[in-house]
């Protein structure tokens, strides 16, 4: 017996619903006469090819190009794209979609399953080598490793089209996440006859063919990129922007300059720079949480030895007071941080931490305490060991601040350490730090994404923390149904034995004109589509 | 002359080659590489993508595959990344919108640097030479990383009559102000030179001679003084043009411009080897060809280098 999984009702009465998904215009708006949104970006672009792109930028720009099964709505919900809904087998292995009939391609050819099976052979394809294969690889799509690895042949990918409206996948193990993966620009459907006629050169506005609510039209490398309405878009009348500009803009100072000529609608907000601007624009300056965290790790491998007592790694955690360091050095609405997990992270609720509730002077009281138990600080030997972070201003003033309250409080000398990005990540990627700078960004929105980078297996686990029960909870968390409090024990477990001292939840700080409506700002992923926007008259 | 030309062109094979090997394997020692990232990717998608671009093969093969890749096909090799593209598209594109600039600053310098320097040289010592030299001064303590931002200030949010950036085709709106900032140092440089040695000729020998039998002054200064003049704005010309399309990184990052220098500093720091290499041979190809046409043209300015050729 197949069950429907818990989105099938809620898609359903959407699709009812007269209202669609695009932009949402409130009756008796005043809309503005050009319906052109301009943005900054930082850098030019990795790709607009669905498959190979894996930067932030790019992938906004290919989620208005192309459709997936699903979309985000303001919310961060998924909502229909191409599929209408989909069926869960038993087992919780076997996902089948219904796609929509009346989708079609900029060139008038219909969007079908198979679009979709290509684009995700494609994906894992070693031949074309994306860089996100591992994201379909965390898919747990049937054989997705086994082809990566070179060991099968991609048609052994386990998705298949029984007909042009029914995209079958099978798992290799349930995850109850799947359905919310299918947003992302990897797993877009690619026209296999655009790309074999052009190969490399097929994402070039003469010769791109798409299925999302833009078509790209101009692209002028590090300079700008132009989409436009698709006309051939199946919810097309619901749009309401006509052009969308991106323009790259490299200095985040001229990008706000830009911004104060009206030259564009959105920039980034240079860093310590929020709360001047949010008094100047108050409706325009928005600092919205961001599914990212930021922390220190302890190498734990190869570090220095105190660190292996865990009452050092306490005390120094104790010590940081994280409301200086984001209300005084950041300034930026970032959120001060006790566990790993972003507490915006959906579905994840942030567990009872000992220490956060604890006011500043009693953590600081705690980690003295501690420290002296350990045999450092004013009776015992003197703690010192060297903070490396990547070459930045923002980066540098934290470990500034952080070496200057462990002194001050603890009397630990730490010696500061930066490093040129690459090099930063070599040193700390072979474990050659004491304690090092750290940040992670969700791929999705799902406590996983984070708490598995602290499991001994995880690639990404620069300070090779182990705890075999960390490691089980995370493995039954894969296919649990209600991971929530396998993911709160998990937590606990990691603010007992503070492998990594978490400093703060990033937030996204914009300004956006006051004329550009619909914006997600509920969004965590910041996952925005131009068709949800609008601009209204000034 | 030919031959000399010959000579000098021939002499680009082997400078060429001895930089492309130091620059290749220069490159590959700075620690990480153009896949390190923040999410270091699985073992086998690291293989997959190494293979693709040929950098699982022992790196004198990568080497001698550039260098044959070039040589036989005039292929740079992809950019890593901006997977889309290659390098020869890169360059394509960005390298026009540096030269357009670079050329209109150049104009701008000499327009205005040599005409400063003469009017200088002409009064001396009077209230227009100071005021000259003082704005020539002036305008040399103005790094192009200071100027820029002030020219945004007031051409564009102040009176709102140039765009802050961007390129939009080569309009001239979008020219007028990395021209002005790239070249602005420079062209107090040749101010002051000009005026310099505008100075000096007009002390020499030959033009006393002309004074005295009598030549008009607009002659003595326009026929006799002007081209000896002007050889060491020259010299000084030459290297400048190059310093200004290479060196214009920062112009080309805050104007947005588009151009080349920006992808010199993104492909060192994403370690885009093919990107860096293809533009480390751009521009020595273009140091090279403008040191040429110098002297080509100081042969034509001075006899006494002519006849040395």
């Amino acid at each position: 017996m197949k069950y429907r999984s818990a989105i099938v009702p809620f898609l359903l009465s959407t699709t009812l619903m007269t209202a669609g998904f695009a932009a949402d215009v409130p009756e008796g708006t005043q809309l503005a006469a050009d319906q052109t949104f301009t943005y900054r970006v930082l850098d030019e672009f990795s790709s607009f090819d669905p498959q190979v792109v894996e930067d932030v930028n790019g992938s906004e720009v290919v989620r208005d190009l192309f459709e997936g099964l699903y979309n985000q709505n303001a919310d961060g919900e998924i909502v229909p794209g191409v599929a209408l809904s989909h069926t869960v087998s038993e087992d919780n292995m076997t996902y089948t979609f219904t796609l929509r009939d009346d989708a079609k391609w900029s060139d008038g050819k219909p969007v079908t399953a198979g679009d979709f099976v290509y684009a995700w052979q494609r994906a894992v394809d070693p031949e074309l080598a994306s860089p996100y294969a591992w994201y379909m690889e965390l898919m747990s799509i049937q054989n997705g490793a086994a082809i990566i690895a070179g060991e099968k042949p991609i048609t052994d990918l386990g998705v298949s089209a029984p007909d042009d409206h029914t995209l079958v996948v099978q798992l290799s193990q349930p995850l109850p996440y799947f359905a919310k993966m299918v947003t992302h620009a990897t797993t877009f459907p690619a026209p296999k006859w655009a790309i074999e006629e052009h190969g490399q050169e097929w994402t070039r506005p003469e010769n791109i063919v798409s299925n999302g609510a833009y078509v790209l039209t101009e692209h002028v490398p590090k300079e700008r990129s132009v989409r436009e309405r698709n006309e051939m878009y199946w919810d097309n009348d619901k749009t309401v922007l006509e052009r969308v500009v991106t323009l790259v803009i490299g200095d985040e100072a001229q990008g706000l300059t830009r911004w104060r000529a009206g030259e564009v609608d959105k920039t980034d907000i240079p860093s310590g720079q929020y709360p001047a601007l949010k008094e100047e624009f108050p409706d325009q300056a928005y600092a919205v949480p961001r599914l990212c965290n930021y922390y220190m790790t302890f190498n734990l491998k190869d570090g220095p030895e105190p660190f292996q007592d865990v009452r050092v790694r306490q005390a120094l955690s104790y010590a940081l007071d994280r409301d200086v360091i984001v209300d005084g050095v950041l300034q930026g609405g970032q959120f001060p941080a006790y566990n790993f997990t972003p507490g915006a992270t959906e579905g994840f609720e942030v567990p009872e931490i000992d220490y956060a509730n604890m006011t500043q002077a009693e953590r600081d009281a705690k980690a003295k305490e501690l420290l002296a138990e350990a045999g450092y600080g004013p009776d015992g030997d003197t703690l010192s060991f060297t903070y490396l972070y990547n070459t930045s201003e923002s980066h540098q003033q934290i470990g500034i601040v952080a070496s200057q309250m462990w002194k001050q409080k603890l009397g630990v000398e730490v010696t500061l350490e930066n490093q040129e990005w690459k090099v930063f990540l070599e040193t700390r990627g072979n474990q050659n730090f004491e304690l090092a700078r750290g940040a992670w960004c969700g791929d999705y929105n799902e406590a996983s994404t984070f708490l598995d980078l602290l499991t001994s297996q995880s690639g990404y686990n620069d300070g090779k923390y182990s705890n075999a029960r960390v490691d089980e909870l995370m493995a039954e968390a894969k296919s649990s149904q209600d991971a929530g409090p396998l993911y709160f024990e998990v937590e606990e477990i990691l603010s007992q034995e503070m492998p990594v001292i978490p400093i703060f939840h990033a937030s996204i700080n914009m300004m956006l004109s006051d004329q550009i409506k619909g914006w997600p700002v509920n969004n965590v992923e910041q996952n925005w589509y131009a068709k949800d926007l609008y601009k209204v008259a000034e | 002359m030919f031959n000399y030309t010959l000579r000098r062109l021939l002499t680009v094979i082997p400078t060429l080659l001895v930089l492309i090997v130091f620059s290749f394997y220069l490159m590959r020692l700075a620690p990480g590489g153009p896949f390190t990232s923040e999410k270091p990717l699985p073992p086998a998608v690291m293989q997959n993508v190494l293979e693709r671009y040929g950098m699982d093969q022992p790196l004198y093969v990568q080497l001698w595959t550039y260098i044959k890749n070039i040589v036989f096909h005039f292929d740079f090799g992809p950019s890593f990344a901006q997977k889309d593209r290659t390098v020869n598209d890169v360059i394509a594109q960005g390298f026009p919108v540096t030269l357009t600039y670079g050329f209109w600053s150049a104009v701008f310098v000499l327009v205005l640097g040599i005409p400063l320097g003469i009017i200088a040289a002409l009064r001396h010592n009077s209230i227009w030479d100071y005021t000259m030299t003082g704005l020539a001064i002036f305008s040399q303590i103005f790094p192009n990383f200071v100027l820029a931002p002030i020219l945004v200030l007031l051409f564009t949010l102040s009176w709102g009559l140039l765009p802050g950036g961007g390129w939009n085709g080569g309009q001239w709106e979008y020219i007028v102000m990395p021209a002005i900032a790239l070249g602005t140092s420079y062209m107090a440089g040749v101010a002051r030179l000009t005026r310099g040695s505008m100075l000096e000729v007009l002390n020499a020998p030959f033009i006393q001679t002309a004074r005295a039998k009598g030549l008009p002054e607009r002659v003595i200064i326009w026929r006799h003084a002007l081209k000896p003049a002007l050889l060491p704005t020259l010299t000084y010309m030459g290297p400048v043009f190059v310093y200004m399309i290479t060196g214009s990184v920062f112009i080309d990052v805050f104007f947005s411009t588009g151009g080349i220098g920006q992808d010199f500093i993104d492909g060192a720091y994403s370690r885009d080897y093919s990107m860096l290499l293809g533009l480390a041979i751009l521009y020595s190809l273009l140091t090279f060809a403008l040191n040429l046409m110098l002297d080509l043209l100081y042969a034509w300015i001075d006899p006494k280098v002519r006849s040395s050729l």
